[in-house]
This record gives C-alpha cells, structure tokens and sequence, in this order.
C-alpha cells in the first residue's frame, strides 16, 4: 500500500459577526474541495461560521522568528505613529 | 397534538411509518458512530460522528412523534432500546457492516443520494411534524450526500487499491438499493393521503445523482439483478442483531438506568 502525507490547510473562518475571516487552525486534505469539507466538520460543528477559507500551508510566506528584533523592534520607539500621541484641541470635539 | 392524523385508520399506518423512518437513521447512525476511535484520519472521524449526530438527530425527533402517535406512553428511548430486531423496520442497506472506508461510504452515498430528494419531498407533507422534521433533515441529507459523494470520488479515481475497494463496496450494496423504492400497503395509503412521497417518484434523482458519481470516480454502476428486500416488515440480515446488542445492553443490563 502506497501511502503519501496528504497536504495541510489554513483554515480561516468568518464568524457571524460580520468580521474578517479569522485563522482557525489546519487540517489535512488531498485537494481543496476535500479541504473545505474537513474544514467545515472540524471547526465549525458549534455554528462558528458563516463561511470558510482554506489555503495550502505551504502557500503562506511567513517571517522568520529569528529575525523579530529587526523586522518588529525599531517600531517600539516610534510612537508619534499612534493617534493618541497627539493633543487635540478641545474646541475639535468629536472626531 | 400536532400532525394531521385523520382518522383512526390512519393512525396505525403513520405510526409504523415514522418508525420506519426513525429506525433506518438510528441504525445508520449508529454505523458511523462505530467509526469514532478508528476513522482513516483525525479530519473524517469528527466527520464521521457529525454524520452519525444529524442522523441520530433525526431518529430522535421521529421516534418522540411516534411514539406521540402512538400514545401508549411509550418514550423515545424505549421505541430505540427495547425492540428486537425482528421489530425494527430498517432499510437492510443501513445494517450492513461498516467494512472497510470504501464501503463506509458507498453505503452513504446510496442512502442519502436517496435522504435528500426524499426528505426534500417529505417537507411537502400534509403532516405538520413530519414535514417539519424532514425540512431539517433534508439540508443535513445534502451534505451528507456531498461528503459521500466526494469521497467516493476521490477512492475511485484514486489508487489502484482504493479503486479496487470502492468498485467492491458499491457491488456487494447494489443489491440493497431495489428494497429503498418499494411500496407496501401502509405507503400506498400515506401517499393516497398526501403524507408519504411516492419513493418510485424519487428513483430517477436518485439514479442521476449515483450515477454522476459512480462515472466521475470512474467505477462501473453494477448490473441491477436480484434485490435483497425485507427490512420493512422486519426481516433483517443477521448483522441487526448484532449491532443491537450493542446499542441497547445498557437499558438491557439496567433498565431504566439513566445519568
């Protein structure tokens, strides 16, 4: 008997709030149909979900963990980037 | 009480109806419960049990209408763990063994490629809890078919092995398909009352969907021959006995026990 590993999944689902579709978790399946199938019967059994994405893992471009000081560090000391490093006047009200 | 039952006539025969209904998806859920701890991959054995709960699900609700009907204060449970097999009114096709994935599967893409027209034509009852029951249902029916379906697919049009075992799966079932469109007096008379679809009336989807199937997973449809026939009146393959064994010894060993 020939077995080969079946390909993994991201699954991500978009809850009935009306948000973005959220990563979920994975699973293994032969194709995308297969996929979606597993998808749906592994995460959404308790009405999770109003719809599913499943992409192949191997799809995903991820950073490097090693290299988290120079893609994320240098950010730490900029915060003028956020709104409320700012002062608004009060005549402004609301914005 | 909901329902339409006129008359005393009537009574007896949609009483024995819905417990045709409730007893072919207890069993077939039962089947595929039977999977949970040995199921080919983690993905299918949650897939499996999902099967099994709609189906069970739905034997639930038809067994407390039955027994409505029935109205002999008889529960539910009782009408699930206190018959014999010889009592039990399920398709044959729903008691045989799990075998191996292929034949797991064949078994429900025979079964629910006929579920869904069927409880799709149900929900058209003059019975306002059967059609309503069936409305669940049928939605359940459409993914179990496509879950089936696929699958079958995919082992067919797969290895030389898987192809080897779904052709094997779909030709030891065939001869247990003929037995879902027959008709016996009680069907006659629930159809003649807007109750019951005509289940000949739903063999052409059936055989399209099947046969969609069957070619897309390369296979070959078996030769209808003779067909296998006898669950409806109770007389069922050795397996049902075995498989209630099972089922029912614990409210056998301790009846009424409950937690």
């Amino acid at each position: 008997m020939s077995e080969t590993p079946m390909p993994l999944w991201e699954v991500f689902i978009r809850s009935r709030s009306g948000l973005a579709h959220r990563h979920v978790g994975s699973v293994h399946a032969a194709d995308a149909a297969m996929a979606l199938q597993a998808a749906r019967d592994v995460y959404t059994r308790r009405g999770e979900g109003l719809s599913i994405w499943v992409v192949p893992s191997d799809a995903i471009t991820a950073s490097d963990p090693a290299q988290k000081d120079m893609m994320f560090e240098p950010t730490a000391s900029k915060i003028y980037r956020h709104p409320t490093f700012y002062k608004v006047p009060d005549d402004v009200g609301n914005m | 009480m909901s329902g339409t039952c006129e008359g005393a006539a009537a009574t007896p025969a949609l009483q024995d109806y819905t417990l045709r209904l409730a007893d072919s998806a207890l069993i077939l859920g039962h089947r595929l419960s039977e999977w949970i701890g040995h199921a080919p991959l983690l993905e299918e054995e949650l897939a499996l049990g999902n099967l099994a709960l709609d189906l069970i699900g739905e034997a639930r609700s038809l067994y407390a209408y039955a027994a409505e009907i029935e109205g002999k204060g008889r529960s539910e449970d009782d009408l699930a763990y206190r018959r014999d097999a010889g009592q039990y009114r399920n398709l044959l096709l729903v008691e045989q063994p799990n075998g191996d994935f292929a034949r797991t599967t064949a078994r429900q893409l025979l079964y629910s490629a006929f579920a869904h027209p069927f409880w799709r034509a149900l929900a058209g009852s003059r019975d306002e809890m059967l059609a309503a029951i069936a409305a669940k249902a049928e939605k359940e029916a459409a993914y179990h078919l496509r879950h089936a379906g696929e699958w079958l697919i995919r082992l067919g049009d797969g290895t030389e092995e898987s192809h080897r075992r779904a052709q094997a799966a779909l030709d030891e079932l065939w001869p247990y398909t003929g037995e879902v469109f027959e008709r016996d007096a009680v069907e006659n008379r629930l159809i003649a009352d807007g109750i019951a679809p005509d289940p000949a009336a739903l063999r052409p989807e059936w055989q399209r969907s099947v046969a969609a199937v069957i070619a897309e997973a390369r296979l070959k449809q078996p030769t209808s021959g003779w067909m296998q026939s006898g669950g409806r009146s109770g007389r069922h393959s050795e397996h049902l006995g075995h498989l209630l064994a099972s089922l029912q010894f614990l409210q056998r060993a301790y009846p009424g026990a409950s937690w």
